[in-house]
């Protein structure tokens, strides 16, 4: 590995002016778990030559809910805090169906919520459900905070329209209204510890057996994980129906562009992508009729 | 910026260490290559395998993705902080018993992994173990004999 300069700042003052001292040549550090592979093996994507671990950041550890304001995920919270959480456990337990299944239990005591969207892997598997949940971002800046939909983060493969000089402070997953349910489903060959082939991370809300609302995202079938509008969209207004449900997943299926490589083709994936839907959403539907 | 090691004080299996590294240099490298703590091993490098795992503020964690200069201020314990002297763990002599080992290099990851997994679940489920020991890799046991003396001794434990 290249030399790099350690930081470790306590409050996001401090580590904005890192950030904007780095002229774009300084990475926040979070668990480590993508970023210092990354650094080790010269990522040419990853350019620096500074880490800044935002570990000591007070607003980076918050996890906290409240029935105004949700549930808000500090950018550096781990992934085992996020899943033992009772709020998360009783409100949003979609949520523990990724945070659960990234990587295996070493990987869980590091790695965050926050870290898996600003990596913009296209399979990151933390993401699809956070924009199934209309999750909203506040980043830091020099010129102040800023909030963001997750859907708009994720660019291109590893690219995010996170500025160098922005600082991913915390996710807010709003509150659910009754008869809200989601879930996250992907598809790996083996039982853990794989990258999905292809996921779906899907949310409906249910009002006297129709659908007033549903989000759709896939993840590992296109650049970045996708936000698909139009399949969530046909189902509003429609009741809780197989063929509405099929119809949806066919409308995800058309939206994926994945391509072919050593872990499915590009017609395997898309195939992937109706089945996972329409499991996801049967499972949605199963948590929104409970709620 | 001048190129200058960093100097951090940390606890290592109960007792103060302090070390001078560069910030670039693993945790692991930290172990092995500056303290001279080799009982933790390299195996991939790159957080897949397990067997550089250690306990870090009660979990455990990969310690070839964890930076020498993240260890300030923390509580670590490594494969020779498992035994009570010449006593061996319970899970050492589960391992022993079971034959849950062959060239060893997975061992110690494993040990740190599944002691954790017994503190905070002292009759763990084989699913469960199973999947707390997902990011361990083993090329030699097939992972039955882990397994069974994992359970082995969770028995022992929860009889002493």
């Amino acid at each position: 590995m290249k030399w790099i300069d350690f930081e470790k700042p306590n409050t996001i003052d401090e580590a904005i002016k890192l950030l904007v001292d780095s002229n774009g040549l300084a990475k926040p550090l979070a668990g480590g778990t993508d970023l210092i592979v990354q650094l080790r093996v010269g990522d040419p994507r990853v350019n620096a030559s500074q880490v800044i671990d935002v570990k000591g950041i007070p607003e980076l550890n918050e996890l906290s809910y409240s029935p105004e304001s949700g549930l808000t995920i500090g950018a550096a919270v781990e992934l085992y805090k996020i899943y033992n959480d009772d709020n998360v456990k009783k409100y949003y337990p979609a949520i523990i169906d990724s945070a659960s299944l990234i990587g295996g239990t070493q990987i869980q005591g590091r790695a965050s919520l926050g870290g898996n969207l600003c990596n913009a892997a296209p399979s990151g598997d933390g993401i699809p459900n956070l924009i199934a949940h209309g999750a909203i971002v506040t980043l830091a800046g020099p010129n102040g905070t800023r909030k963001a939909k997750v859907e708009d983060i994720c660019i291109g493969p590893r690219k995010t329209s996170i500025d160098s000089d922005e600082l991913l402070l915390s996710i807010n997953l709003p509150i659910n209204p009754s008869g809200f349910g989601a879930s996250y489903l992907r598809f790996i060959p083996r039982n853990e510890m794989d990258i999905a082939v292809a996921a779906a991370g899907v949310s409906v809300t249910i009002e006297s057996g129709k659908f007033t609302n549903a989000r759709i995202s896939l993840a590992s079938v296109a650049p970045t994980p996708i936000f698909v509008k139009e399949a969530g969209d046909s189902l509003v207004g429609k009741a809780v129906s197989p063929e509405a449900i099929q119809e949806a997943a066919i409308l995800a299926k058309n939206a994926a562009s994945p391509i072919s490589d050593m872990r499915g083709t590009a017609e395997y994936r898309k195939h992937l992508c109706e089945v996972l839907t329409q499991r996801a959403l049967d499972i949605a539907i199963n948590r929104a009729q409970e709620n | 910026m001048a190129e200058r090691k960093t100097h951090v004080q940390t606890t290592i299996n109960n007792e103060p260490i302090d070390f001078l590294c560069e910030p670039r240099q693993s945790l692991l490298e930290c172990l092995r290559d500056v303290i001279g703590l080799t009982g933790t091993k390299e195996g991939c490098n790159d957080g897949n395998c397990g067997a550089c795992t250690v306990n870090m503020d009660g979990r455990v964690v990969t310690s070839c993705l964890v930076l020498g200069v993240e260890a300030e201020g923390a509580s670590i314990e490594t494969i020779e902080g498992v035994a009570d002297g010449s006593n061996l763990h319970p899970l050492q002599v589960s391992f022993l018993e079971n034959a849950a080992l062959q060239c060893g290099i997975c061992t110690p990851g494993f040990i740190i992994s599944a002691k954790a997994l017994l503190e905070q679940n002292s009759d763990p489920s084989e699913h469960e173990i199973r999947f707390w020991l997902a990011n361990n890799l083993c090329r030699c046991t097939g992972y039955d004999k882990i397994v069974r003396a994992v359970q082995d001794a969770a028995k022992k434990m929860q009889t002493a």
